[in-house]
């Protein structure tokens, strides 16, 4: 197959092209501007919808009337954009419709930096808007495993009528890799029976998140419960280096992930036995790799580009049954292997 | 027996919880007759506010979509790009369209979008309980104004025909009232023209409806008709205020 070196932005773009993206609602902003300028080139070549919004606010609700109508549509943004997104991505899913939100995320708060972080976790698998809901997000660390995963997220939008985030971060947004696109064997997909298209030969379909009798929305809320348990058993990914024999943990994900794979080389390389857990999905949050480990692991160090918001997922996971650490480094600022190498040697003297 | 007076198909069997005297009724019998008119209700697709006509998609006898806040334009744009076959059309009141959703109103007017937009203009915000709204007319008493709008306060009326018809985008833009017969016979051929407007692929339409809330106005109903006549419409005066009939490229 043919490898190609591709920018993160665009490998996406073309990803989602491929894996039959119909339409794109986006609005500009730094860092994910090569994905909407591909896209815009692109799209309309090949018969599909582009179309730049008056703001993020728009585009999200051009999202929701294009998944309502059925079709397998897209948006793209960055942190204060997404945050602009959120009272729409709490009505797509209290309306159970698929879609895929890409975030490359930013520095912030505010407007922040344009440089790469991690800082919008909670934003991403908290829900950022309003009212009960979840949202499956997924979490490369490489291009390949960026434009790997577009395939996958509409189709679990698909599946589960539910929006898919892909928090990416500047670097693997602006960074160029090899990468292949892979052609996957299409999934089994349920027929979107429910989308307002006329309703020529059947009933009324209706879109909305409204149901003004408790009793009614109780049952609703029950019922995405169900889903979201569903997607919590069933699409937890992850990855462990070194989980045969490692004692001490860095917990990593995205491009942390990538600097943490080095570190752990140099802790080997000096005789700690050092691994990774690198979750994919964020939401939900893969807790049965720590279960996994914990018969050795002596204790944990959380890494991200922020003031620490995925420990918090790692605390719930690891349950009191070791020590958890924290390193970071916020406002756009990356750490090096060494950093966090010399944060592996601490982490090791404290849990002695 | 002939039958010289019947429910509209794409009305549906129910009861609406529509205040007495609301102009809601009248302004979706409107629609679906033209619908029925055109033949089109198995290819529309409708868009329903937040405000008091949320629920429409419980009488319309359509598809709908319910939208967030002021966001039916965008919504409709969404679906019209995906189905561009299809009948779109958002309705709106005028805190939905004219304040929260002026962004998304202006600028689907400005890409002429090919939708048609039923803009419910009754100078108030109806299911919140008769706040002001961004079409309140000075001196009006609400809620929120209830010494009377003060322009040094609150500003003044927000007139969106006059504001989408200086645009190059918009294909037809008209203002009516539904205050007695005659203006209702005549906000029919308006809304029928927009509708045409769309299937005719010439691009964005609006009709903005002065419509009558007595609860809220604190009127009765005949009260709240001859207000329309006396008062909206020497502020917000009917007409067309654009009309092109060239077909988008």
């Amino acid at each position: 197959m043919e490898k190609l070196l591709m920018k993160g932005n665009e490998a996406l773009a073309e990803a989602a092209i491929r894996a039959g993206c119909q339409c794109f609602f986006g609005y500009p902003i730094t860092p994910q501007s090569e994905l909407p300028a591909y896209l815009a080139r692109e799209m309309p070549k090949r018969g599909r919808v582009f179309l730049q919004a008056e703001s993020e606010i728009a585009a999200i609700n051009m999202v929701y009337g294009a998944a309502g109508a059925g079709a397998r549509v897209m948006t793209s943004s960055s942190g204060p954009g997404i945050s602009l997104k959120q009272e729409g991505i709490s009505y797509l899913c209290g309306a159970e419709l698929p879609c895929l939100i890409v975030n490359i995320v930013r520095g912030g708060p505010g407007l922040g930096d344009i440089q790469p972080a991690q800082s919008d976790y909670f934003q991403a698998t908290r829900g950022g808007g309003h009212g009960d809901y979840r949202t499956i997000v997924f979490a490369p660390s490489s291009v390949q495993e960026l434009v790997d995963l577009v395939y996958d997220a509409f189709d679990l939008a698909d599946i589960y009528r539910n929006p898919v985030m892909i928090l990416g971060d500047g670097i693997l947004g602006q960074m160029m890799e090899p990468v292949v696109f892979r052609e996957k064997p299409r999934r089994q997909l349920p027929p979107k029976t429910w989308a307002t298209t006329g309703k020529k030969g059947r009933g009324q379909n209706i879109i909305t998140s409204l149901y003004l009798d408790p009793v009614k929305l109780e049952q609703h809320n029950w019922k995405l419960d169900k889903k979201y348990r569903e997607i919590m058993a069933r699409e937890c990914r992850w990855e462990v280096i070194n989980g045969d024999d490692a004692e001490y943990f860095v917990v990593a994900y995205g491009i942390c992930a990538r600097i943490a794979f080095s570190a752990i080389e140099m802790a080997r390389s000096a005789g700690v036995k050092a691994g990774l857990i690198r979750p994919v999905t964020l939401w939900p949050y893969p807790q049965k790799a720590f279960d996994d480990v914990m018969n050795r692991a002596k204790a944990f160090l959380t890494v991200e580009l922020s003031l620490g918001q995925m420990i918090d997922d790692v605390k719930l996971s690891v349950n009191g049954r070791a020590p958890v650490y924290f390193y970071g480094r916020p406002g756009g600022m990356v750490p090096t292997a060494e950093d966090i190498f010399n944060e592996i040697l601490k982490m090791k003297g404290a849990s002695v | 027996m002939k039958v010289v007076f019947e429910r509209p198909r794409s009305l549906q069997l129910t009861r609406t919880h529509y205040c007495p005297g609301c102009g809601h009724g009248i302004v979706h019998r409107l629609v679906a007759e033209i619908i029925d008119e055109f033949n089109i209700q198995e290819k529309t697709i409708g868009i329903a506010p937040v405000g008091c006509s949320v629920l429409a998609y419980n009488y319309f006898d359509i598809d709908m979509q319910q939208a967030a806040h002021g966001r039916a334009p965008a919504v409709a744009t969404g679906i019209k790009r995906v189905l561009p076959d299809r009948v779109v059309f958002a309705y709106q009141g005028d805190g939905d369209l004219a304040s929260i959703g002026t962004a998304e109103i202006i600028h689907a007017a400005g890409r002429s979008e090919n939708i048609t937009v039923i803009f419910i203009n009754n100078a108030i915000y109806g299911m919140t309980g008769g706040q002001m709204a961004p079409t309140t007319l000075v001196g009006q008493k609400t809620e929120t104004t209830p010494y009377g709008r003060d322009p040094k306060m609150a500003g003044y009326p927000i007139k969106i025909c006059e504001i989408l018809s200086v645009m190059d985008g918009p294909a037809f833009i008209a203002r009516v009232a539904i205050s007695d017969v005659k203006n209702i016979l005549k906000a029919k051929s308006m809304i029928k023209k927009a509708f045409q407007m769309q299937i005719e692929n010439r691009g964005f339409s609006l009709v903005e409806i002065l419509s009558p809330c007595p609860t809220n106005w604190g009127m009765t109903p005949g009260d709240a008709m001859r207000w329309i006549n006396d008062e909206m419409t020497k502020v917000f005066p009917p007409g067309i205020y654009k009309e092109s009939w060239e077909v988008l490229a």
